[in-house]
């Protein structure tokens, strides 16, 4: 039986916003899933469906408005805030506005030790030891301002940032959609290398929310598709793209572009 | 014989400012028939959006014209006067749907508004005159299966991908020839994408709009509607072909490697075959290389690529025009 990583429950997340006539917005409407250890866990939609309220409510950002979170059988709330971040890490979308541009890179990467790593003496080994493993020379990153290296070293340098807390978790959200192509399936590739297990790690268990159904079929071994707050449909990857069940899934992957179909336009 | 409706030769545009001169388009050679649907794909940076601002006649701030010349119906846009391009040649002939053009849609004024305004060139402020555009708009719009109550929206009444086809409505007003769209997609989920690219469809379908050159990065979403495709890579084009060819039998290694790097949904299979990414980064446009822009990433680089750009070849496979040193033997 495999183990339990992060299991939700019944989660729901309402937005209020304006003071007096406040207007309720439902970001998660009562979603319930379980991640499995060793697995990549793909959340897909469309823009509002949810897929990153979900990230927020995980990564602690935000409170639950009803429903619970358990990070190996403990609730979230009730893990102390270091060990929590010290096993659960996040990416997200933009990794040129994760870096503060008046300092070298090695400013933001040494500021992981502040606090959660206090207790790493040899710092310098244990920085090239991760960014080794998202495959960056040392040379070539520390040292050097954010705008000297390429989006997708940035976002991998992001990457070894997570890694530095050895975490048993990833959420990355929509780490690849600001990337060019021909870096992003580096990534990709990446992310399954690091559910395998490295040199250095232990296989990881990855949430990957993404709008493009190519990388999540690439990635991911289960899907979770949503709309509008929901989860429509969930399952094997295979399962899910070649027979899915759900009218919203069967529209949803119709509308996709892809290389080995074409799009049939009505004759008129 | 095929009418040739855009001509571009040796077209270079530099951007100038404090950073230093960025040479964004150099030396771009194109020709672009009539009745094709032409993709220009490649990466960011690699002067898609320049080209295209280029081919306008008017480009934005700091980008500069620096040689070459581009032919409209055999009209060069640079070599006649502002006002000219402005009336005859910009919506009559050259529809331009600039990048993210959605977000130029005025929040504070109704679509009506925005329109008379941007056709006030054309129609001057007489009442009678704004009237029978507006006429126009609202059955051009339903040709384009927008409703007629649009035109009294606000933009944050519409949805992303209504005011993207709005946008895409105006800017085919006037029945141009040729229509220039630029990332029209990359902002809309696949949904609305897919309505958008129907939209663009049934101008071409209906005789509205002749041409058309989509600008984008979705290799996948040009395969939907190309039937032919340009690679640029920093500021030059390394290859030119049919869609299928560009998908099926890539010849530049560039073209090879940027196609094997795309996560693309499957519908008949899972994806089991190893993405793989390109190593390094494209060139500094500052001081471009002298030799093959590609050369420093390129797996089949040859001694001579490192010195000397590559000319066109025709490829040894498929004919089409590929500026790489392995197709050289093929020309003599």
């Amino acid at each position: 039986m495999e183990n339990e990583t992060l299991k939700i429950q019944n989660l729901t997340k309402i937005y209020k916003s304006g003071l007096l006539r406040s207007k309720e917005t439902i970001g998660v409407n009562n979603a319930s899933f379980t991640l499995y250890s060793g697995e990549i866990l793909s959340l897909v939609g469309e823009s509002g469906s949810g897929k990153s309220t979900i990230a927020n409510l995980i990564l602690r950002f935000i409170q639950p408005t009803e429903g619970k979170i358990f990070y190996e059988g403990n609730e979230i709330q009730e893990i102390p805030t270091i060990d929590y971040y010290k096993n659960v890490q996040g990416i997200f979308q933009d990794p040129y506005s994760s870096f503060n541009y008046f300092y070298r890179i090695d400013h933001m990467l040494k500021q992981a030790f502040k606090y959660t790593l206090k207790g790493i003496t040899n710092r310098r080994k244990a920085l090239e030891s991760t960014l080794s493993i998202v495959g960056l020379n040392t040379e070539d990153i520390l040292g050097r301002f954010p705008h000297q290296i390429s989006g997708g070293q940035l976002q991998r340098v992001l990457i070894a940032r997570a890694l530095l807390f050895k975490p048993k978790l990833l959420i990355a959200d929509e780490p690849t959609s600001m990337i060019d192509s021909s870096s992003r399936a580096d990534i990709l590739n990446l992310f399954k290398e690091l559910k395998e297990g490295t040199t250095y790690t232990e296989g990881i268990s990855i949430i990957f929310i993404t709008h493009d159904i190519g990388q999540a079929q690439y990635i991911s071994d289960r899907v979770l598709i949503m709309k509008e707050g929901r989860i429509v449909e969930e399952g094997e990857t295979e399962d899910v793209f070649l027979n899915p069940d759900h009218p919203y899934t069967k529209n949803l992957l119709a509308c996709v572009p892809s290389i080995y179909r074409k799009w049939e336009f009505d004759e008129e | 014989m095929t009418e040739q409706v855009i001509k571009i030769e040796d077209l270079k545009g530099y951007y100038r400012g404090s950073f230093g001169v960025v040479h964004a388009v150099d030396g771009v050679s194109l020709s672009v028939n009539k009745g094709d649907i032409m993709g220009i794909a490649g990466e960011s940076g690699c002067g898609k959006t320049s080209l295209a601002e280029l081919i306008t006649g008017r480009p934005i701030q700091l980008l500069h014209h620096e040689g070459g010349q581009v032919y409209i119906n055999d009209l060069s846009i640079y070599e006649v006067d502002e006002e000219v391009i402005r009336k005859e040649i910009l919506c009559k002939v050259l529809g331009y749907v600039p990048q993210a053009s959605l977000n130029s849609l005025n929040p504070v004024k109704r679509i009506r508004a925005f329109i008379l305004d941007a056709m006030r060139e054309r129609v001057g402020t007489k009442a009678k005159n704004k009237q029978k555009v507006l006429d126009r708009v609202v059955e051009h719009f339903k040709k384009l299966g927008l409703e007629e109550s649009v035109i009294d929206k606000y933009p944050h009444e519409l949805s992303g991908g209504m005011k993207q086809r709005v946008v895409v409505g105006i800017s085919s007003l006037w029945n141009p020839l040729i229509l220039l769209v630029d990332e029209p997609t990359s902002a809309l989920d696949v949904t609305t994408q897919q309505l958008l690219i129907e939209t663009l469809m049934h101008l071409k379908k209906t005789g509205i709009v002749e041409t058309i050159l989509f600008i984008s990065h979705d290799i996948p979403t040009l395969a939907q509607i190309c039937s032919v495709c340009i690679i640029m890579y920093a500021g030059k084009i390394v290859e030119q072909a049919s869609m299928d060819d560009i998908i099926n039998n890539p010849q530049h290694p560039y073209t090879k490697m940027l196609i094997n790097s795309i996560a693309c949904f499957n519908p008949d299979g899972s994806a089991e075959t190893r993405l793989e990414g390109i190593p390094g980064r494209p060139p500094d446009l500052k001081n471009p290389p002298k030799g093959c822009r590609f050369y420093p990433r390129c797996p089949s680089r040859l001694e001579k690529c490192k010195e000397n750009y590559p000319p066109f070849f025709t490829s040894r496979t498929n004919s089409n025009p590929v500026a790489c040193w392995l197709h050289e033997e093929v020309s003599h």
